[in-house]
C-alpha cells in the first residue's frame, strides 16, 4: 500500500490498518460493516503480507457472537487478532467483550456504527450499538472522518498493545463507512513505526500455551471476584496517557495531530458543544464558518469516549464557557440523558466539587443535551447552529432533539433550513440514477479520477432505494481546493444530473438546485423537442433559477456502443466535458484509464465497447435553448392515488416522495405497527415492458401466476355477467375448467406494479402453432398500454374471488385462482424466493402469523414506504413481524405456543361459559375438524355466532373468551427465511424448534449465499461456488439440512423448487401445512448473487433437479405412522450433466475463467456429491418402511 | 516399409495422418496419445474471438448485476486477481502442448474483427505454435452482402495475417463460394500456405417438443469425403499453397484417396471421436499394409496421382454429379461421348 493519498472509503480505510496489524481476522457480514471484512478476505486471498510479512487468516464464522468466540480463543492462543462488526452483529459480541477486556486482552473491534433495532431495524448510521459496549470495559474510541477511520484505526491498534485495554474503534455507519474521500495513506512504514513489536511479542507471550501453561477464566466467588475486579483499575487509568502518546507519536509520524478531544472553534468561546462522529465534521465547519462571523463558540470532537477522561476533557474546553450542550447520536429511553450528555455532566460536575470551583473555567457552564442524527438522519449545520441559538437562550431547552418536528413532546429545536455553510469554492453535484444504469458505479470512479488526477479534494456520498427492483440511486459528489468536512447531503447543487427521463414525473428532482447552476438531462428527446415534454414544476425551475440545461440521450448512445441500459460512461463523460474539472482531452483520458481499471479484467470486449460509448457521446451532448416561459399543461404525478385511504396520503405518500424527513414525530406509530396492504398504492412503473396477454392461445395452466415475483400478474374466473361495465379492451376467454365451463377466465397484469422481468413470458408453455416466438403472455412495451392497462386492472379487481372450497389445490391450475396475499414487493426483478411466499400466501395467508428472519424477505417484506402483505376480502391476511436474525425460529415457536395457549385458554372458557352459550356451540367449537378450508369457514361462522352471544354476557369470563374467540379458529406460523438465517446464524435454535414437535411450518428461502448482505458464503453455498469469503470457490460440499432434519424422523420435511416441479411444490406446502408437527421446506431460490439474467431463474431451477443437484423429495413422518416409507423422491435420476446446469450461472464460471483447474477439480468434486447424495436418497426412498419416530 | 513422410506447411511430417480440431485437443494428455498413437501433427481446438467476447460480456454482465442499487449489498462477488478473459489460457495451452509433445502443433484461430485476427494470430505465433490454421467461418446471414464482399473479407483477412507474421499459415475453407477453385487461387495469392478443405459447421436443428432452434454438429462419415476429393484434386496445380482434407476422413483408404487427390495431409477428428484416439494406429498399420500390398514406396508417390490433371479423365471432375450417376459406365472409357 503506497503513501501518498488514495480516494476510499471509510470501511477500506480502516480494514486497510486492521489487516496490516492482525494475524487472525474472524468476521460475520452485517451491514454496514461487512466490506470491511470483505477487503480483508481479498487481500488475504491475493496473499497480501500484514506488517510482519505474514498473510492474515480470515474466517467466516456463522455469527457475530462465533466470531467473538474464534477471536477470543485466538487472542487466548496469542494471536494478534481483531473482526469488524455493527449494530446487532456488535450485541452478539458483547459476552466475549466483558471476557476479552475482563483479561485485559489487546485487540481492536471496527465498528461501523450502526442503528440498534428496536420499533424497527434500521441499517444506518447513529452510535446505539456502540454505547451499548461502553460497560464491556472496552475503550471506545471514535473516529469522525474517513481519513479518522484510517489514522485512528491504527492510533487504537498502538494503544491496545500498550494499554492492554481492549479497543473498540468506531466511526458512523454509512457517513463515513460508505463516504468515499480522499485521504492520505498511511505506509507501511508509519505503520510499523506505530506498532511496538516487543508490546506484540508481550502479547503473544501472553498467549496459553503448554509450554508455560497457565488458567485463565476462572471462577470466582464472593471473598476474591470484587477485588479482583479492582485490581485491573491500574490499566484504565494509564489509557488515556498511552492513547495521547500514540496520538502524539502519529503526529510526528504524519502531520496529523488529534487529541482525546479536540477542540475547535474561538479560543474565547461562550457556548461550545461536544460530540463525537461525523457530526462533529459538520459541527467543525458550522463553527469555523460562524467564528470567522464573529461568534464566540466552540465544538469538542470526542475521540477518547472510554476511558473519559475528565481530565483532558475539561483541559480542552475554554475557560470561557458559558454554555455547554452534548449531542448524543443514540437514545436512552428512560434514562437521565443520553450517555456523552451524562459524562459530560458527572465530568464537570466532579471537577467543580473536587476544585471548589473549576481550575480553569469561572463557574459551572450551563449543561444541555440532545440528540440528533438516529438512523443516519441529516445532520446539516442548519442544525448545528439552532443548537448554538439554543444555547445563546436564557433558559435553553434540555434534552432536545434536533433535525426532526417533535409536536408530541416538543422535544425538537427548529432550524432554518436555508441557512448554509457550503464553500463557493466547492464544486457539489448531485446525480439521480437507477442501480441498474451504473451511475454510482460510474461517480465513484469519477470522484477517485478527481481525487487523484486533481488537486482538488473530493467526497462522494451515495443514497440507495429501499428497493431491490428498480431502485433509484443519487449521488452526492463534492469537490474542491479546500478541505470538504460537509459530512450532510447536498441541498445546493451547483450540478444536477438526471439520468433517468422518467423521474421528472416522479420527484423534482431540481429541488437542490442552485441559481445558476447546470442541468444535465439524459432525454430521448433532443434539445428542440425536449421543452415541452417537461412537467411544470422543472420547466419553472430551469427558468426561475436560470439553469443551464443539457441534454443527451444517452440510451441511443450506450446502446449503439453495445452497452445496453448501462449509461454510465457517457453520462460521466457528459458531466466531465459540462464540468470543466478536467480539460477535456484529459478527462477522456482518465475516463478511459479508470475504464481499463475497473473492467480490463472482464475483458477486452467490455474495455473496447466502454470506450465506444465515450468516444460518441459528446456528439450527442447538446444545449438546450430554455424557453422564458412555462408552457407545459402537466406536472409531477401525485405519489399515490387519490384512493389510498388516509395514513397513506399522509404518511406513506410523502415517504414515497422523499419527503419523509418532514414528517412530524405525531405521524408515526410508536410501537412500529403499520397497517399492511399498503404496496398497491406505490405504483412504481419501472417496467420497460410488460406482459400481454393473447387469450386464445393460452391454455389457462396458471404458471405464469405461479413464478411472477410480484404478483402482478393474476387469474380469475367468474360468471359471465361480471363482464358488465368492463373497459372496452378487458379481456376474457371461455374458462378451460371441465366443472366451469360456462364461466369466463382473465388474466390480467398490473402494469404499473410489474417489474418487468419475463419470468412469466419464460414458463409460458403456449406457443403460437404459425409463428413459435409468439406466446400465449409476450412483452410489450408499457408505455403505450399503461392507462388502457390500469383501468383493466382496475377492473379486475373488482371482480369477485372465486370460492377456494371449490378448487383443487393440489393443482397449479387451480392455484393460480387463488388470491395472493403478498403483493409489489420491492424484492429483484425476476426474484426467486418470493413466489414460495406469494404461494403461501395464496394457500393459508388468511389464517397465517408469519416470523420472518432478518434478510432479504424481511427488507421487501418490511421495509418501508409500503408494506406487500396485503388482505383479501373479509380483511384477512398474514401478520407479519420480524424479531431478529439469529433468533427467528424461536421467535416463530413462541407465536406458536402463544396461539396454543390462547387456544386452549379459550376452550377452557368455552366449558365454563358452556351453559350460557349453549353446549353444542361450545362442543362443537373445541372439537371442530379445521383440516379443510369449508371447516376452518365453518369454524369462523361459529366463532361468529359465539362472539354475539358473548357480547351479552356480562362476566369478566365472557369478556376474557370473546377477545380470544378468534384463537379457536384454526391459525398457521411460517418461520420464514434465508440459508443466512437457517444453516448459519439461527440453525441452533431452528435445531431446537425442530426437535420440539410443536407446529410450526418452516420455509427456508434457499439462495445459497447471503444475498442481503452482497453474497457472502453460507453453509448452504455449494461447493465450487465462488462467495465472498469462497474467492477460490467453495471447496467443501453444501449442508444437508434437509437430512438433519429428517434424522429426527418425526420432522416433514420437503426439498423443492417450482421450475423443477410446481406440483410437487404445492403439494409439499400443502403436506407441511397439514402435518401437526414441525415442518422444513427448502425452497430453491434462484438470485441475483448466482451472476445471471434471472429471466431464466426457472430454467437453472429446472436444471438443478435434473442435474441431481437438486433432487426433489418428501418427507412425511405421517406416512412412517401408516407403516409406509416417509421417503418420497419426486425427480428422477440426474440425466443432465452438473456443468450443463453450473455453468450457466457467473458464480461458477468466474472460477472456471480464473482457475481452470481448481474449478475442474470442484466440478468433479461437486459430481461426486451429486452422485452420492443421489444414491443416498434413492436407496432411501427404495427401502421398506423404515418406521420413523413417532410423537 | 513404406515412406509415409509428407511435407505440409513446410513441416517435414512422419506422415500424412493430422489430427483435426476438437475437444480433444483441450487435453494435453489426449494430444501425447495422438502423437504416441502416430499422428503426424495435430491442429488445436479453435480460439475462437467471439467467445472471448461473449464470455467476457457475459461475465461483466453476471458480475454486474444488480450493483449498486441496494445500500446492504453493492455487489455480490469478490474481486478475483484474474478472469482470464482474454487468448492466454489457449496460448498457455499452445506452450504446454510443445513441451508435451515432439510433433508440430498447429495451432487454429476463428477471429471476429480484422483487428483481433491478426492481433490474436501474433500471440500464438509468439507462443510456439509451428503453424496457424485460420479457421474462417463467416456467414453472411445479411441478404444484401454479395458473393464479392463475401471473397474480398476472406481475401482481406488473410492478407493482412500473412502481413504481420510469419508463421505458416493455412486457411480453413467452407465449400460455399461461387467459384470454389477461384477463391482458392484468391488465398493462396493472399498468402495463405495451405488450404483446408473443407469445414463442417454447426447447422441450426429444430427441437419440435420445445419448439426452439438448437445448435447441433454431428459427427461426420466417409461420403463426406467425396465432397473434398473433389475439390482438392480440381484445385490442384492452380496453387501454390499446399492442400489438406478434413471431414469425412476414417480409414487408411480415405487418406488413400486425400492423397491420390493431391492432399498433402489428411485430417480426422469424427473416427476419433467415434472410435477413441487409438484408431489412428489402426488407420496407419492398414495404410502402410495397403501401399505394401499395391507395392507403393511412399506416400509422395501416391500424392497427386489422380489429380483432375493426372488421370485420363478430367471431365470426370467437371461434371455435376447427376450427370455421373446416369452415365457413369461411359465415363469410365476415354472418349466417351459429351452432352
Amino acid at each position: 500500500m503506497a503513501t501518498g493519498t488514495v480516494t476510499i472509503d471509510g470501511n477500506e480505510a480502516a480494514a486497510r490498518v486492521a489487516y496490516q496489524t492482525n494475524e487472525v481476522i474472524a468476521i460475520y457480514p452485517i451491514t454496514p460493516s461487512s466490506p470491511m471484512g470483505e477487503w480483508a478476505d481479498q487481500w488475504s486471498s491475493e496473499g497480501k503480507p500484514n506488517i510482519w510479512g505474514s498473510v492474515p487468516r480470515v474466517i467466516e464464522m456463522q455469527s457475530e457472537g462465533g466470531a467473538a468466540g474464534a477471536l477470543h480463543g485466538a487472542l487466548q492462543a496469542g494471536s494478534l487478532a481483531t473482526t469488524f462488526t455493527a449494530s446487532q452483529g456488535l450485541l452478539l459480541m458483547i459476552p466475549n467483550m466483558y471476557k476479552i477486556a475482563g483479561e485485559l486482552t489487546s485487540m481492536v473491534i471496527h465498528v461501523a456504527a450502526r442503528t440498534l433495532a428496536t420499533h424497527a431495524l434500521s441499517i444506518f448510521g447513529d452510535q446505539s450499538d456502540v454505547m451499548t459496549a461502553r460497560t464491556t470495559g472496552f475503550a471506545l474510541l471514535a473516529a469522525n472522518s474517513v481519513q479518522e477511520a484510517m489514522d485512528l484505526a491504527l492510533v487504537a491498534q498502538a494503544s491496545t498493545l500498550e494499554a492492554r485495554v481492549p479497543f473498540l474503534h468506531f466511526f458512523d455507519g454509512f457517513r463515513t463507512s460508505h463516504e468515499v474521500a480522499k485521504v492520505e495513506d498511511l505506509s507501511a512504514e508509519t505503520i510499523r513505526g506505530m506498532i511496538d513489536l516487543e508490546l506484540a511479542r508481550e502479547h503473544r507471550r501472553r498467549g496459553l500455551s503448554p509450554d508455560r501453561p497457565v488458567l485463565r477464566g476462572t471462577a470466582q466467588n464472593p471473598d476474591v471476584y470484587f477485588q479482583a475486579r479492582e485490581s485491573a483499575n491500574p490499566y484504565y487509568l494509564a489509557c488515556p496517557a498511552i492513547v495521547e502518546n500514540a496520538m502524539q507519536r502519529f503526529g510526528q509520524l504524519t502531520g496529523r495531530q488529534y487529541r482525546l478531544f479536540d477542540y475547535v472553534g474561538a479560543p474565547d468561546a461562550e457556548r461550545v458543544i461536544v460530540l463525537m462522529g461525523s457530526g462533529a465534521e459538520a459541527a467543525e465547519e458550522t463553527v469555523r464558518y460562524l467564528v470567522a462571523r464573529g461568534e464566540k463558540i466552540g465544538a469538542v470532537k470526542v475521540h477518547l469516549y472510554r476511558p473519559f477522561s475528565v481530565e483532558h476533557f475539561v483541559q480542552a474546553l475554554p475557560p470561557s464557557v458559558r454554555v455547554i450542550a452534548a449531542l448524543d447520536r443514540t437514545k436512552e429511553p428512560g434514562s437521565v440523558g443520553e450517555p456523552l450528555y451524562m459524562d459530560v455532566v458527572t465530568a464537570l460536575h466532579e471537577t467543580l466539587a473536587r476544585d471548589g470551583r473549576g481550575v480553569r473555567l469561572g463557574s459551572l457552564p450551563r449543561l444541555i443535551g440532545g440528540r440528533y442524527g438516529l438512523s443516519s438522519k441529516e445532520f446539516t449545520p442548519a442544525m448545528i447552529k439552532v443548537v448554538f441559538d439554543e444555547m445563546d437562550k436564557p433558559e435553553p431547552k434540555n434534552h432536545f432533539t434536533v433535525g426532526i418536528h417533535d409536536d408530541v413532546t416538543h422535544t425538537s429545536l427548529a432550524f432554518d433550513p436555508e441557512f448554509s455553510t457550503e464553500d463557493p469554492k466547492t464544486v457539489r453535484a448531485i446525480f439521480y440514477g437507477l442501480g441498474s444504469d451504473g451511475t454510482v458505479g460510474a461517480n465513484k470512479n469519477s470522484i477517485k479520477i478527481i481525487g487523484e488526477d486533481t488537486p482538488n479534494f473530493a467526497q462522494g456520498y451515495f443514497v440507495y432505494d429501499s428497493k431491490k427492483s428498480g431502485s433509484i440511486t443519487i449521488s452526492h459528489l463534492r469537490f474542491g481546493p479546500r478541505p470538504i468536512r460537509s459530512t450532510y447531503l447536498i441541498s445546493r447543487a451547483s450540478f444536477v444530473a438526471c439520468h433517468q427521463f422518467g423521474f421528472l414525473e416522479r420527484f423534482n428532482v431540481l429541488a437542490a438546485a442552485q441559481p445558476g447552476a447546470t442541468f444535465l438531462l439524459n432525454s430521448p428527446y433532443g434539445p428542440d423537442e425536449v421543452w415541452d415534454r417537461l412537467p411544470r414544476t422543472v420547466q419553472h425551475q430551469i427558468i426561475s433559477k436560470r439553469l443551464r440545461f443539457f441534454v443527451i440521450d444517452a440510451v441511443k448512445v450506450a446502446h449503439e456502443a453495445g452497452m445496453g441500459g448501462r449509461i454510465n460512461t457517457v453520462m460521466q463523460t457528459c458531466f466531465f466535458a459540462i464540468s470543466g474539472v478536467l480539460p477535456r482531452d484529459e478527462a477522456i483520458a482518465a475516463i478511459k484509464h479508470s475504464i481499463e481499471k475497473s473492467y480490463g479484467k472482464r475483458g477486452e470486449a467490455v474495455v473496447r465497447k466502454n470506450f465506444a460509448a465515450v468516444d460518441s457521446t459528446l456528439d450527442h451532448l447538446y444545449e438546450v435553448k430554455v424557453p422564458s416561459a412555462v408552457t407545459s399543461d402537466f406536472d409531477i404525478a401525485p405519489p399515490v392515488p387519490a384512493a389510498a385511504p388516509d395514513f397513506v396520503q399522509k404518511v406513506t405518500a410523502r415517504i414515497i416522495a422523499g419527503d419523509g424527513d418532514a414528517l412530524p414525530v405525531s405521524a408515526l406509530p410508536p410501537d412500529g405497527t403499520f397497517a399492511t396492504a399498503t404496496a398497491q398504492w406505490e405504483k412504481r412503473n419501472i417496467a420497460l415492458e410488460i406482459p400481454a396477454w393473447d387469450e386464445d392461445l393460452c391454455i389457462q395452466c396458471g404458471k405464469c401466476v405461479l413464478v411472477c415475483p410480484h404478483s402482478v400478474i393474476r387469474a380469475k374466473i367468474y360468471d359471465p355477467t361480471q363482464l358488465q361495465g368492463a373497459p372496452e379492451t378487458f379481456k376474457s376467454s371461455a374458462a378451460r375448467w371441465k366443472d366451469f365451463k360456462t364461466m369466463r377466465y382473465t388474466l390480467q397484469v398490473a402494469p404499473e406494479d410489474c417489474t418487468g422481468c419475463a419470468l412469466c413470458v419464460e414458463v409460458c408453455p403456449a406457443r403460437s402453432k404459425s409463428e413459435v416466438k409468439h406466446k400465449a403472455i409476450n412483452m410489450v412495451p408499457q408505455l403505450p398500454l399503461r392507462d388502457q392497462e390500469r383501468r383493466n386492472w382496475d377492473f379486475f379487481l373488482k371482480l369477485p374471488e372465486f370460492d377456494s372450497s371449490a378448487l383443487s389445490l393440489g393443482l397449479v391450475k387451480d392455484v393460480q385462482l387463488l388470491q395472493p396475499l403478498f403483493e409489489f414487493s420491492g424484492a429483484c426483478a425476476g426474484c426467486g424466493e418470493t413466489p414460495y411466499i406469494k404461494l403461501m400466501t395464496q394457500l393459508f395467508g388468511d389464517r397465517t402469523l408469519i416470523a420472518n428472519a432478518t434478510g432479504c424477505s424481511s427488507i421487501y417484506g418490511g421495509n418501508l414506504p409500503t408494506t406487500p402483505y396485503t388482505t383479501n376480502v373479509q380483511g384477512r391476511g398474514p401478520a407479519w413481524s420480524n424479531s431478529l436474525f439469529e433468533d427467528n425460529a424461536e421467535f416463530g415457536l413462541g407465536m406458536r405456543l402463544a396461539l396454543n395457549k390462547q387456544a386452549e385458554y379459550a376452550r377452557e372458557l368455552l366449558a365454563r361459559l358452556a351453559a350460557q352459550i349453549g353446549d353444542e356451540l361450545a362442543a362443537s367449537l373445541s372439537t371442530a375438524d379445521q383440516s379443510t378450508e369449508s371447516g376452518i369457514a365453518a369454524q369462523r361462522a361459529r366463532v361468529e355466532e359465539l362472539k354475539a352471544k358473548l357480547t351479552a354476557i356480562e362476566t369478566p369470563e365472557a369478556r376474557d373468551l370473546l377477545a380470544l374467540a378468534d384463537s379457536l379458529v384454526r391459525k398457521d406460523v411460517w418461520i420464514v427465511g434465508g440459508d443466512g438465517w437457517a444453516y448459519d446464524i439461527g440453525y441452533g435454535g431452528l435445531d431446537h424448534v425442530l426437535a420440539s414437535g410443536e407446529n410450526v411450518n418452516v420455509l427456508v428461502l434457499d439462495t445459497e449465499v447471503y444475498s442481503n448482505t452482497g453474497g457472502q458464503m453460507s453453509k448452504a453455498t455449494p461447493r465450487g461456488a465462488v462467495a465472498k469469503f469462497a474467492a477460490g470457490g467453495k471447496n467443501r460440499p453444501k449442508k444437508d439440512l434437509a437430512l438433519m432434519a429428517m434424522a429426527y424422523g418425526n420432522v416433514y420435511v420437503a426439498r423443492v423448487a417450482m421450475g423443477g416441479s410446481d406440483t410437487q411444490t404445492i403439494k409439499a406446502f400443502r403436506e407441511a401445512e397439514a402435518y401437526n408437527g414441525p415442518s422444513l421446506i427448502i425452497a430453491y431460490s434462484h438470485c441475483i448473487a448466482h451472476g445471471y439474467d434471472m429471466v431464466h431463474g426457472i430454467d437453472q431451477q429446472k436444471n438443478a433437479v435434473l442435474s441431481g443437484y437438486w433432487p426433489l423429495f418428501r418427507f412425511n413422518p405421517e406416512l412412517a405412522a401408516e407403516g409406509k416409507n416417509p421417503m418420497q423422491l419426486d425427480s428422477r435420476a440426474p440425466s443432465l450433466p452438473l456443468e450443463k446446469y453450473i455453468y450457466n450461472e457467473t458464480r461458477y464460471t468466474m472460477l472456471a475463467h480464473s482457475n481452470p483447474a481448481a474449478a475442474k477439480k470442484l466440478l468433479e468434486l461437486a459430481e461426486e456429491d451429486v452422485r452420492n447424495r443421489w444414491q443416498l436418497y434413492e436407496n432411501w426412498a427404495a427401502q421398506t418402511p423404515v418406521g420413523a419416530a413417532k410423537e | 516399409m513404406a515412406d509415409l513422410t509428407t511435407k505440409y506447411l513446410d513441416l517435414e511430417l512422419a506422415s500424412p495422418l493430422v489430427v483435426s480440431p476438437s475437444p480433444l485437443q483441450e487435453e494435453i494428455d489426449h494430444i501425447r496419445e495422438m502423437e504416441d498413437s502416430g499422428s503426424a501433427a495435430v491442429v488445436l481446438h479453435s480460439l475462437f474471438e467471439e467467445q472471448i467476447n461473449l464470455e467476457s460480456q457475459e461475465l461483466d454482465r453476471g458480475l454486474f448485476a444488480g450493483t449498486e442499487s441496494f445500500a446492504e449489498s453493492l455487489n455480490y462477488f469478490p474481486d478475483l486477481a484474474d478472469y482470464n478473459l482474454g487468448p492466454e489460457g489457449y496460448l498457455e495451452h499452445i506452450r504446454r502442448a510443445k513441451e508435451a509433445v515432439d510433433i508440430p502443433i498447429i495451432a487454429s484461430l476463428n477471429g471476429v474483427s480484422t483487428e483481433g485476427w491478426v492481433r490474436y494470430a501474433r500471440d500464438i505465433e509468439d507462443a510456439g505454435a509451428d503453424a496457424l490454421e485460420l479457421n474462417v467461418y463467416y456467414l453472411p446471414t445479411d441478404p444484401r452482402t454479395s458473393g464479392q464482399e463475401v471473397e474480398r473479407h476472406y481475401r482481406e483477412l488473410v492478407a493482412a495475417v500473412r502481413a504481420q507474421t510469419r508463421i505458416p499459415l493455412a486457411v480453413k475453407l467452407g465449400p460455399y463460394f461461387s467459384s470454389t477453385a477461384n477463391m482458392a487461387i484468391q488465398l493462396d495469392e493472399a498468402g495463405a500456405d495451405a488450404l483446408v478443405l473443407f469445414n463442417r459447421f454447426y447447422q441450426p436443428d429444430f427441437d419440435l417438443e420445445s419448439l426452439e432452434v438448437t445448435p447441433s454438429l454431428t459427427l461426420s462419415s466417409s461420403p463426406e469425403l467425396l465432397l473434398r476429393l473433389h475439390w482438392v484434386a480440381i484445385i490442384f496445380g492452380y496453387v501454390q499453397a499446399d492442400l489438406a482434407v478434413t471431414g469425412g476422413v476414417h480409414s487408411a483408404v480415405d487418406v488413400l484417396k486425400c492423397m491420390m487427390a493431391e492432399a498433402r495431409v489428411a485430417m480426422m477428428t469424427s473416427a476419433l471421436l467415434k472410435h477413441g484416439i487409438g484408431h489412428l494406429r489402426t488407420v496407419r498399420a492398414e495404410l502402410l499394409s495397403w501401399m505394401d500390398e499395391h507395392e507403393y514406396d511412399s506416400i509422395r508417390q501416391i500424392q497427386g496421382s489422380m489429380a483432375r490433371r493426372s488421370v485420363a479423365t478430367a471431365e470426370a471432375f467437371d461434371r455435376a454429379n447427376y450427370m455421373r450417376v446416369l452415365s457413369s459406365y461411359a465415363m469410365r472409357a476415354p472418349g466417351a461421348y459429351r452432352f
